[in-house]
C-alpha cells in the first residue's frame, strides 16, 4: 500500500453512517467505552435533519400532570394501529425517561416549568402532556448537544463523505466504501461493526417536510445486497406542512392550542375526531384535511386548509413558537399572530425501513437471522416500534434510545470479535457506480427524473391510495428506472461534485420507491397511515403481520407470512377511535 | 403564480481549472416567491450541474446554505428573491477559503468553536432526575442556543477580516451559552480561554454579526455581557 492508498484506508472498531440523533448517540456510547469510532456523514453533523424536529421528545416524566409508562405504551400501541411490536414498545417506554434525563445532564437546554423542571406540552395521540421541549427547536438542541458531547469524547468525524457501498460477505459486515465529496476519491472504512443511521427518505415525494439529504441511501444499499426491507408501505403524512413548500409547521402549534379550519371557518375536526379534535394522531388529521380539500372546502377552493393560531396571542406565539412563526412569515408572508396559515399534508416520516431486532442488529430474514456486525437505528430502521403510524415526539425518543442501544450492542460486539477480512477488490462496486455516472453517454438529467418520481409519488401514493393509481405509479417508476440508466452528469471533477452525489441519490430513491409501492399494492386493508379507498377497513384476521420485501432479478418479492405482530394480552386490538 | 425574469450573477470557482474566482451570468424566469436556494437549484438541476453549493433542510435550521447575496450574509433557503431589486449577485461567505463555487472551507470555524470547550462540564454529582433550572435562568441562554452554526456572523466580522486568529462571534457566543448555563461548572476555565487578545477583547462592538444572524440572535449584546463577566472575574 503506498502513502496515497494508506490515506484512503481507515481501520476502526466501528463505523457509524449518518450523524443525526441515532448515529451520534451510538458514536458517543462507543467512544465512551474506549472504542475507535468514525462517523461518516454526507453533511456536517449539525446539519442533520434530526435538527429540524421541533415540538418535543416523548417521556412520561409526569412533570405537568400525572402520567405513566403504561399510558405511554397504550398510546403508542393505539397510535401504531396495533401494528407496532409490543415487546419493542414496552422496552422503549421504559427507557424513555432515562434518555431525557441523560440529555438534560449532557446540557440540553429544555424549556422549564415554574418550579424549574423540564416543561412538557400536549401532542397528538398522547393522552397526557408528554412532549419534553425546548421552545420549537427541540431537535436542534438535542442534535447540537450530542455533537458537543461527541467532540468532548474525541469521536472521529468524516464530514461530507457519501457511502456508495456496503461491504458484506458471507452474512458478515466488514465495512463501507465512501466518496470524499470535498476532494474526490474513494475511502475504505474497514471495521468490525457498522451502524446504518441515515435517517428518513421523504425525498421520494414532491410535498415533503424532509431535507434534500433524506434520500434513503442505506435502504437502497441493503436492497442491492439482497437483504430485505420491512413495512415500507407505511409513510406518515404530517397534517401541517406549509402550503406548496411542505416545510414543517410543528405539531406543537396544535399542542399549544391551535385550530384547523376550512374555507368556511369551521373547525372541521369536529366531524372526524370529536374527542381529540386537532390533537388526534397525524394519520387521522391528514385524512380529515384531505377530505375537506377533496370535497371543495379547502381555502379558496385550493389544496390547503388553515392553521389558525390567532387566539393564542402574541406573547405565547413568540415565546413558544418563534421559529414556526418566522417560517410562515418568510415563505408565505403570513404572520400567524394576525392571520391563519395555509397548510397541507406533507410526507414526513417513514415507519418502515431496515428490519432490526431489539438490539438493533440488522435482520437478513423474517425468521430473525442477522448479518453479524451490521446494525441500524433511527428512522432508517424498522424495529417495529411505530407500526402503521408514529406518534409525534416518539421519533426523537426512538432515535436517541435506540442509538444508545446500538452503541451498547456494538461495544459488546467489537470487544468480542476480531476484524474480518475485506472482500477482494472492495472498491469495485462503488467505482462501477461512479464511472457509470461520470462516463455515461446518455442524455437524461437526474433532476428531471427525480422531479417526475416525486410528483407521481405525491399524486398516486399519498394520503389516500387505491390499486388503480398505484399500478399506474408502478409502471411510471419502471420507466424512470430505465431512463435512469441513461443519466449523465455535467460535472466531471473531483472537488465538491454535487452533480455526482445527487445522481447517486436519485438512483436510491427509484430503488426503494418501487418496493414501497409494491408493498402498498399488496396490503389490501387500511391501517394507520396506509389508507386504501378500495379497502377502507382494517383487517386484523389477515393483516396483523409485517411486510418483508426483497429486490430480485425478477422484481420485488414480498413475504407476509413469517413475521406476525408481537402483542401482549393486556393490549388486545381494539377499534381505533379518537 | 406569476413568473418574473431575473438576472443572476454567481461567483464561480473550480480549483481544478481556475486561478481565481470569476463571475458568471444567468437569467431565467422564476416564481415571484422563489428563494435564492430555488434559483440555485433551478440553475444547477436544469442548466449547469457543475454549480456547487451547500443546502439541506430548506427551513432555516440546518445552517448549510449561508452565503452572500447583494452584499448581505443570508441563508439562501429563507431569502426570497423579491427582497432584491435588479440584478442578484450571489457569492460565497467572505472570510473563508473557497473550495468550489459557493462552497467554503469551514474547518477553521469549527476548530475555533472547539477551543472554548463547547460542551457542558459538570463536576457535581448528577441528580436522579433533571437539574433544577428556573425559567429565568433558562431565559439567559434561550436565545443563544438557537445558533445554527451557519457562519454568517463570523464571516461578516471586520475584526476577523483583519485578524484571522480572532475566535469570532459564533465561538464566543458558544462560550457565553455555557458560562451562563447554571448547570455548568467550568465557567472559570472558559473565561480564561476567551480572556485573550484573540478572544473577547477583539470584539469591537461593530454589530455586523447581529445584523448578519439569520436567527436574529442579539450576539453583540451577549458578547458585551460576556465582557462584563470576564472583567468581574479578573477583579
Amino acid at each position: 500500500m503506498n502513502i496515497e492508498e494508506a490515506k484512503k484506508y481507515h481501520r476502526l472498531d466501528a463505523v457509524v453512517v449518518g450523524a443525526g440523533l441515532a448515529g451520534l448517540r451510538a458514536a458517543l456510547e462507543l467512544a465512551k467505552n474506549g472504542h475507535e469510532v468514525a462517523v461518516v456523514t454526507k453533511v456536517y453533523p449539525t446539519r442533520s435533519h434530526s435538527g429540524a424536529a421541533q415540538g418535543g421528545i416523548a417521556a412520561s416524566l409526569a412533570n405537568v400532570t400525572e402520567d405513566s409508562e403504561e399510558l405511554h405504551m397504550f398510546d403508542t400501541v393505539k397510535g401504531s394501529d396495533w401494528l407496532g411490536d409490543q415487546n419493542i414498545i414496552e422496552f422503549f417506554v421504559g427507557e424513555a425517561k432515562k434518555t431525557v434525563y441523560e440529555f438534560e445532564h449532557m446540557g440540553v437546554p429544555f424549556s422549564r416549568t415554574e418550579d424549574g423542571r423540564i416543561n412538557q406540552r400536549p401532542f397528538g395521540g398522547h393522552q397526557k402532556p408528554r412532549a419534553c421541549f425546548s421552545a420549537d427547536i427541540t431537535g436542534h438542541v438535542l442534535l447540537h448537544t450530542l455533537y458537543e458531547q461527541c467532540v468532548k469524547h474525541n469521536v472521529h468525524f468524516y464530514n461530507e463523505f457519501q457511502v456508495f457501498s456496503l461491504l458484506v460477505e458471507n452474512d458478515i459486515s466488514r465495512g463501507v466504501v465512501a466518496w470524499d465529496i470535498r476532494n474526490g476519491g474513494l475511502h475504505t472504512f474497514h471495521a468490525k461493526a457498522v451502524l446504518l443511521a441515515t435517517g428518513g427518505y421523504g425525498r421520494a415525494f414532491e410535498i415533503t417536510s424532509n431535507a434534500h439529504a433524506n434520500t434513503g441511501d442505506s435502504l437502497a444499499l441493503i436492497l442491492e445486497n439482497g437483504l430485505p426491507l420491512e413495512d415500507m408501505e407505511f409513510v406518515q403524512f404530517h397534517p401541517t406542512g406549509l402550503f406548496k413548500h411542505g416545510i414543517l409547521m410543528s405539531e406543537a402549534c396544535r399542542g399549544e392550542g391551535g385550530y384547523l379550519t376550512n374555507d368556511k371557518g369551521e373547525r372541521f375536526m369536529e366531524r372526524y375526531a370529536k374527542d381529540k379534535m386537532e390533537l388526534a394522531p397525524r394519520d387521522v388529521v391528514s385524512r380529515s384535511e384531505q377530505t375537506e380539500i377533496n370535497e371543495g372546502r379547502g381555502g379558496n377552493g385550493e389544496d390547503y386548509v388553515y392553521l389558525d393560531m390567532r387566539h393564542l396571542g402574541e406573547e405565547k406565539i413568540i415565546k413558544r413558537l418563534p421559529q414556526v412563526r418566522d417560517l410562515a412569515l418568510n415563505y408565505l408572508k403570513v404572520d400567524m399572530i394576525k392571520e391563519p396559515v395555509p397548510i397541507q399534508p406533507t410526507a414526513h416520516y417513514s415507519m418502515g425501513g431496515i428490519p432490526a431486532n431489539i438490539n438493533t442488529e440488522v435482520l437478513r430474514d423474517p425468521k430473525g437471522n442477522i448479518i453479524a456486525g451490521l446494525y441500524t437505528a433511527g428512522e432508517a430502521s424498522c424495529l417495529s416500534l411505530h407500526g402503521a403510524n408514529r406518534l409525534g415526539t416518539n421519533s426523537l425518543q426512538e432515535a436517541a434510545t435506540f442509538g444508545r442501544v446500538a452503541g451498547i450492542s456494538m461495544s459488546e460486539f467489537v470487544k468480542h470479535n476480531g476484524l474480518e477480512n475485506l472482500p477482494a477488490n472492495q472498491t469495485d462496486n462503488a467505482e462501477g457506480k461512479i464511472s457509470a455516472l461520470m462516463e455515461g453517454k446518455g442524455k437524461e438529467r437526474h433532476a428531471l427524473i427525480r422531479e417526475e418520481l416525486q410528483k407521481n409519488m405525491t399524486k398516486f401514493a399519498g394520503v389516500y391510495r387505491n390499486e388503480k393509481d398505484m399500478k399506474k405509479l408502478k409502471k411510471i417508476i419502471k420507466d424512470l428506472q430505465a431512463r435512469y440508466k441513461k443519466v449523465t452528469i455535467d460535472d466531471k471533477g473531483d472537488a465538491y461534485n454535487m452533480d455526482l452525489f445527487e445522481a447517486f441519490e436519485v438512483g436510491n430513491l427509484l430503488s426503494f420507491s418501487e418496493v414501497m409501492i409494491e408493498a402498498a399494492i399488496a396490503r389490501k386493508e387500511s391501517r394507520g397511515a396506509h389508507y386504501r379507498t378500495d379497502f377502507p377497513k382494517r383487517d386484523d384476521k389477515k393483516w396483523m403481520k409485517h411486510t418483508f420485501a426483497w429486490k430480485t432479478a425478477k422484481g420485488v418479492k414480498l413475504d407476509h407470512t413469517r413475521k406476525a405482530v408481537i402483542y401482549m394480552d393486556r393490549f388486545p386490538p381494539l377499534e381505533r377511535k379518537y | 403564480m406569476s413568473k418574473e425574469k431575473r438576472e443572476i450573477k454567481i461567483l464561480r470557482y473550480d480549483p481544478a481549472n481556475d486561478k481565481k474566482p470569476h463571475w458568471e451570468n444567468y437569467s431565467g424566469e422564476f416564481d415571484s416567491d422563489a428563494t435564492i436556494l430555488d434559483v440555485l437549484n433551478e440553475i444547477h438541476w436544469k442548466n449547469d450541474g457543475s454549480l456547487a453549493y451547500r443546502r439541506s433542510c430548506r427551513s432555516a435550521i440546518c445552517g448549510s446554505c449561508a452565503m452572500k447575496v447583494n452584499g448581505q450574509n443570508v441563508l439562501a433557503c429563507e431569502t426570497p428573491i423579491h427582497r432584491f431589486k435588479g440584478k442578484i449577485k450571489i457569492e460565497p461567505l467572505p472570510g473563508f477559503p473557497i473550495l468550489k463555487d459557493l462552497v467554503v472551507d469551514m474547518e477553521s470555524f469549527f476548530e475555533k468553536m472547539n477551543k472554548v470547550k463547547p460542551y457542558l462540564i459538570v463536576d457535581k454529582p448528577l441528580p436522579d432526575k433533571e437539574f433544577h433550572q428556573s425559567p429565568e435562568e433558562f431565559e439567559n441562554i434561550r436565545e443563544a442556543v438557537t445558533c445554527i452554526l451557519c457562519g454568517a456572523c463570523t464571516s461578516s466580522c471586520p475584526s476577523l477580516w483583519a485578524n484571522n486568529d480572532y475566535m469570532g462571534p459564533a465561538a464566543l457566543l458558544k462560550a457565553y451559552r455555557f458560562i451562563f448555563d447554571t448547570r455548568d461548572d467550568a465557567a472559570n476555565e472558559r473565561i480564561d480561554i476567551v480572556n485573550d487578545k484573540n478572544g473577547i477583547w477583539r470584539c469591537h462592538t461593530i454589530f455586523n454579526c447581529m445584523e448578519a444572524c439569520p436567527k436574529d440572535i442579539k450576539i453583540t449584546e451577549y458578547l458585551s455581557r460576556l465582557k462584563v463577566k470576564v472583567t468581574e472575574n479578573s477583579i
